[in-house]
């Protein structure tokens, strides 16, 4: 396997060149707006301070790298061994994802340079205090651990060190995404009266922290189908689908907790009211929660095509949910709508596009997908 | 969980808006005392009128009808300086700093231009600068060097007809609460009271203060308890969730060894 030599391999074919050229794009178009400003390059207002970059980059982002804490927290530290096929490619996009993260929050900021202050100025009683440090502290610990997988190949002499500090850090790395992935919809705590009551909840921080947790296994599923098709490595569906099975349960739990929490702010009637909120907030929890439930319940969920595609629906499900918060619920607070610019969408577009061909790049060449074999060997 | 407990309300400003004829001349002098331009296409007067990275202040012209005849009132808007600011819990970095005297005062140099705050005010007060490449958030100060002198606001000083009253929010409050009690024209609200936990602006008025561009359902809980409300599980999540993690993962790691499987634990 190319990925256990020293050499270093990047195969070009035609859609990685075709990403190539969006995460160029965007890369252009984000020094551009970085010298010339928010105003100039994005849709943004004082109606509308937080859009696109927030809400998909940031908010969703982080919620669909969640598959790194959770897949970690039931392979590595709960050690269910037979995960650990997946726990590798699970954890890689999980830190490609917060780094696109940190790129989104540092372009939509706008004194960027001056991004490290909260470092020593220390807004502690804010929601988004505890959010950054989390997110910095996540990424440092994620790069750390990649550690461990990037000395098999260079600088092997650290491999022990980065390995004897695995147990640390793995821990660090589920605890500090639990934090934050709550805190990421706690953000929204003082939305109170401006968010759509859908959506504005006490509890929206749990609701964030669940829908992170269980959109990790849909992520997986998804993944590592493409990564199937493309390095021809096929994960066993039973695997697939014990691992989705932990990620149904926590989502009955979320349904059940969304419908009692409907009722106890009185908010069920908003439900079924029509209108754009209405009717997103239904999208969302139908094609993201209930009918991927249903999937995983009837025969159709046994076999690979339907546990993808549930897992792909409950993706979807919490990309919506994201944009409905930031997005779709503050319309009618704000009496006014708000569409991302060219920019903005390409900007987007080029990160997912850039984190995409990172990851391309790693597979190649370094032990992800197939390292079976290895742990045998230490295993020995 | 607040920064500094301030043992007094402070300083505020009563706006009796029954007075105001719309002369504008304290936008004016907000702009001189604060050095802001002008934008032809955000008015700080008349029916368009809003607050702007240019207009910390901006009086907004409304014809209503009360008793079935046409009347014109005036609204002077700028930040209403919380008693609990919301955009000080909301800013991670502390550009945000109610001060002793009453003032919520912005400190650009502190500032991340993240524009949480923007989202955290109840009022949506604070503005930002749009057409600049490195752009700070803006908002009334309400003269804070002035006022710790002891002075009056800039806006407060030049209006001709006495529509603003400065002074202790308490002796405000007690003011407003006898001009309302004691004229039958007025809605008996004092703006400002309790909204978003209280204000050190205060508002009288003789048309419900909805009609004029008021927020009336703002909650009466200061915006900073519903933060608080869910940070203060962070240090016990901490010490909980990271302790049950660690044994956990000692647990699962020796049951396996003492059951005798083969394999040997590898992390990732």
């Amino acid at each position: 396997m190319e990925a256990q030599s020293s050499k270093w391999v990047f195969r070009m074919t035609p859609i990685r060149f075709l990403l190539l050229i969006l995460a160029g794009v965007a890369a252009a178009l984000a020094v551009y707006r970085l010298v010339v400003g928010l105003g100039a390059t994005t849709n943004l207002n004082d109606h509308w301070p937080w859009g696109l970059w927030i809400g998909f980059d940031v908010l969703t982002g982080v919620a669909l790298a969640g598959g790194g804490y959770s897949v970690a927290l039931i392979a590595h530290i709960l050690h269910i061994e037979k995960f650990n096929v997946i726990a590798r490619s699970a954890m890689l996009t999980s830190l490609l994802g917060y780094l696109l993260v940190m790129i989104g929050l540092f372009l939509d900021i706008g004194q960027w340079f001056n991004f490290w202050r909260p470092f020593v100025s220390w807004g502690y009683h804010s929601v988004l205090f505890e959010v950054f440090w989390c997110v910095s502290l996540y990424t440092t610990v994620q790069v750390l651990e990649f550690g461990e997988i990037g000395t098999e190949k260079v600088a092997k002499s650290w491999h022990r060190l980065f390995a004897k500090a695995m147990p640390f850090l793995l821990i660090v790395g589920v605890l500090l995404p639990t934090l934050h992935q709550s805190s990421l919809g706690a953000l929204y705590l003082t939305q109170v009266g401006k968010l759509h009551p859908l959506w504005w909840s006490p509890y929206i921080g749990l609701f964030f922290l669940m829908s992170s947790f269980f959109v990790g296994p849909a992520m997986v599923t998804v993944e590592t189908s493409l990564a199937g098709r493309a390095w021809k490595h096929w994960v066993d569906v039973k695997i697939i689908r014990s691992l989705q099975r932990i990620g149904v349960t926590v989502m009955l739990m979320y349904l059940i907790l969304k419908i009692w929490d409907l009722f106890a702010r009185d908010a069920m009637q908003y439900v079924f009211a029509g209108g754009l909120e209405s009717t997103m907030f239904l999208i969302e929890m139908g094609l993201g929660v209930i009918i991927p439930i249903i999937i995983f319940f009837i025969p159709w969920g046994k076999t690979r095509a339907g546990l993808i595609t549930a897992g792909a629906l409950v993706a979807l499900g919490v990309i919506i949910n994201r944009m409905n918060v930031v997005i779709v619920g503050m319309i009618g607070y704000s009496g006014a709508g708000y569409i991302p610019s060219a920019i903005e969408i390409l900007v987007t577009v080029g990160l997912v596009a850039g984190g995409a061909l990172a990851y391309c790049f790693i597979c190649d060449n370094f032990r992800i997908l197939d390292h079976q074999e290895e742990q045998h060997k230490v295993a020995q | 969980m607040a920064y500094v407990k301030f043992d007094t309300p402070g300083k505020g400003v009563l706006v009796d808006l029954t007075k105001c004829v719309g002369c504008g001349s304290c936008s004016l002098a907000c702009k001189l005392w604060n050095d802001l331009g002008h934008d032809d296409e955000v008015p700080d007067q008349g029916p368009d009128a809003k607050l702007s990275d240019k207009n910390w202040t901006a009086v907004k012209f409304f014809a209503l009808e009360k008793d079935n005849e046409p009347v014109y009132r005036f609204v002077k808007n700028q930040c209403l300086h919380c008693q609990h600011p919301a955009c000080e819990s909301a800013c991670f970095s502390r550009a945000f700093q109610r001060t002793e005297n009453g003032p919520v005062v912005y400190y650009p140099h502190l500032c991340v231009g993240c524009r949480y705050c923007m989202l955290a005010c109840p009022f949506d007060v604070p503005k930002f600068q749009w057409d600049k490449s490195f752009p700070l958030v803006t908002k009334c100060q309400m003269c804070s060097s002035r006022v710790d002198k002891g002075e009056a606001p800039a806006c407060v000083g030049v209006c001709p007809t006495n529509v603003m009253t400065y002074g202790d929010r308490d002796e405000l409050l007690a003011m407003a609460r006898k001009t309302i009690e004691s004229d039958d024209k007025y809605i008996k609200h004092i703006y400002g009271e309790h909204e978003a936990g209280g204000t050190n602006w205060l508002y009288i008025s003789d048309i419900p203060f909805e009609k004029l561009g008021f927020r009336t359902d703002v909650t009466t809980r200061p915006i900073q308890e519903y933060s608080h409300e869910f940070l203060k599980y962070t240090p016990p999540v901490i010490v909980a969730w990271g302790g049950l993690l660690s044994a956990m993962y000692v647990y699962t790691k020796r049951r396996k060894e003492v059951a005798g499987k083969d394999k040997k634990d590898v992390p990732m």
